[in-house]
């Protein structure tokens, strides 16, 4: 299922909109890395508020997509983690370390502008 | 993908890891019929997912049965994780705390032992792995 | 068999199986012929043993009605998963009335008794027969009573549970006191349950409060074991999740050490002396307090 990844300004926006398999997640970080380079986006946030689990595979993808994304010169923010998940996902011991987190849409594109304004 | 009623519960085959997402919605709306709360039930979808996933990796393919229990008034969900694949050689590492998975590698034993109130697995090389877990509800 | 008999002077000679499920047949159809006085009976029996008065004379009546029949069928089917499914939905009804334990237990055992009598008076001219009906209406009898008794306890227990899980909710407020600042003051002992709770109020209220920084006050809270003190690490990790920066006040020398033994590293936790002093760190977070620029070529010109 392909994840619509949108352009705004010099940033990436990337909407999951329900359950993905893991071949839908590795699919999104190919394509986000991909379109980080040829628009020369300078952000990306990722919206998981659809996610309902966020699991080991999950969690450890999405490192490597912000690691990736962080090599070509850009930064990336994870936002909508959903109380319930967020809680399940320490308690298993998986963390986000080293990957930004917000809120939601509107918190991840102020991290952004703040980080591309000042940084 | 097929599923049969087995008891109280239902049994989810897995052939591939897109069975994976499948078997823990299912699994999910089973055990909100015994009262979890929002948070639990997530715990309850994430680590069948990640028994899930170990049998889709390692095994190629297996089962996952998802059981409602009840004992002394209280009700449970009770989550079978089996397969027919190699065996895990060293169990008492595989599921000592510590030893795995920060970060999701390994086999995130330690990680669903600590999650739900009950943890048993017997595991023969060469024979297969069978993971149970149960979480009591009110 | 009728009559009596030398037989009667030797032991009873144990009833087989299938007796045993022919003479329960027998008495279950006794007691659905004679339902309505031993229900009256059985009604007036409560009402003059002062129990269940937190009912009224109808309700008494309804509630025993559906007791009599389930209890009759658990007689006739002998299992006892309906009944118990029964018990607990009754408990369910009748425990926010007031009624108590000992009224339950009562109620059954009248009835047992009720029940009994009206065997006594149906085969009182064969005491052989009778002998054999008791012996397989006692056993059953009994599992019932204990069934009863069982399932309402349980429904209380559970009831219980529920009502302290709220008051746990009610106690630990979490407090919105600037715009995307929250304060989650704790106070007294934690167990883990109280723990889980907190943690998940104060994640609810960072999503409903759009919270950036949170302070958590553990001031008030004199000792933290390892396992309190692992939710509190958890708590934090999972407010970073939602975009919330976690600051701790009020950690005690004890309670840093026992942070310090489960491996926390606490250069990387956000700590300060007091609440007040959080509050001031938030703010700073928050940009509260840094001052507007004011530009000389402004302050002279008239507005």
């Amino acid at each position: 299922m392909e994840v619509p990844i949108l352009k705004q300004g010099d940033f990436l926006i990337a909407t999951i909109q329900s359950a993905l398999t893991d071949s839908d997640l590795l699919h999104l970080r190919t394509a986000l890395v991909q379109q980080v380079v040829r628009l020369r986006s300078k952000g990306v946030i990722v919206d998981v508020t659809a996610l309902d689990v966020m699991d080991s595979f999950a969690t450890r993808t999405v490192r490597d997509l912000a690691h990736m994304i962080k090599l070509r010169g850009a930064a990336t923010v994870i936002v909508g983690i959903q109380p319930e998940v967020a809680l399940s996902m320490v308690q298993l011991g998986l963390t986000l370390e080293g990957v930004a987190t917000a809120l939601d849409l509107e918190e991840g594109l102020a991290y952004l502008s703040r980080k591309f304004r000042w940084g | 993908m097929g599923q049969a009623p087995s008891e109280d519960g239902i049994r989810l085959p897995l052939d591939s890891e897109a069975d994976i997402v499948a078997a823990r919605q299912k699994g999910r709306l089973l055990a909100a019929e015994i009262g979890l709360s929002a948070s639990e039930l997530t715990v309850v979808a994430t680590v069948i997912s990640e028994l899930a996933r170990n049998i889709v990796l390692y095994a190629q393919r297996g089962q996952i049965t998802v059981r409602l229990m009840e004992r002394d008034g209280r009700r449970g969900i009770m989550v079978t994780a089996s397969d027919e694949g190699p065996g895990i050689p060293d169990i008492s590492r595989a599921v000592q705390d510590g030893y795995s998975t920060s970060g999701g590698l390994g086999l995130g034993l330690p990680g669903v032992r600590r999650l739900m109130d009950e943890f048993a697995i017997e595991s023969v090389v060469g024979r297969g792995t069978t993971v149970t877990v149960t979480k009591w509800g009110r | 068999m009728k009559g009596n008999n030398p037989r009667a002077m030797a032991p009873p000679a144990p009833a087989r199986d299938e007796d045993i499920s022919s003479l329960l047949r027998e008495l279950v159809a006794h007691l659905r012929q004679n339902r309505t006085d031993l229900r009256e009976e059985w009604a007036r029996r409560i009402t003059e043993a002062e129990l269940l008065t937190a009912m009224s004379r109808e309700e008494v009546f309804a509630e025993a009605t559906s007791v009599y029949d389930n209890y009759v069928e658990a007689l006739e089917t002998g299992t006892f998963e309906a009944l118990q499914a029964y018990a607990r939905n009754l408990s369910e009804r009748i425990i926010p009335r007031g009624v108590e334990t000992h009224e339950v237990v009562g109620i059954v055992l009248l009835l047992r008794d009720v029940l009994a009598r009206s065997l006594f008076s149906k085969y009182h001219e064969d005491f052989d027969k009778l002998n054999r009906i008791l012996d397989a209406y006692e056993p059953a009898a009994n599992r019932i009573a204990i069934t009863v008794a069982v399932g309402f306890v349980q429904e209380r227990e559970r009831i219980i549970r529920e009502q302290q899980e709220a008051i746990r909710e009610l106690s630990t407020p979490v407090l919105q006191v600037r715009e995307r600042l929250l304060i989650l003051p704790i106070i007294g002992l934690i167990d883990p349950q109280r723990a889980r709770q907190l943690t998940e109020q104060l994640l609810r209220g960072i999503r409903t409060n759009r919270a950036k920084v949170v302070v958590i006050d553990i001031t008030g809270v004199p000792v933290m074991d390892s396992n309190v003190a692992n939710h509190l690490v958890q708590t934090v990790e999972a407010s970073r999740l939602l975009g919330a920066t976690v600051i701790v006040t009020g950690l005690s020398p004890e309670i840093a050490q026992t942070l310090v033994n489960i491996g926390v590293d606490l250069s990387k936790m956000n700590t300060v002396g007091d609440l007040q002093g959080g509050i001031e760190e938030a703010e700073r977070l928050l940009g509260y307090k840094v001052e507007p620029l004011v530009e000389a070529s402004q302050a002279g010109a008239g507005t």
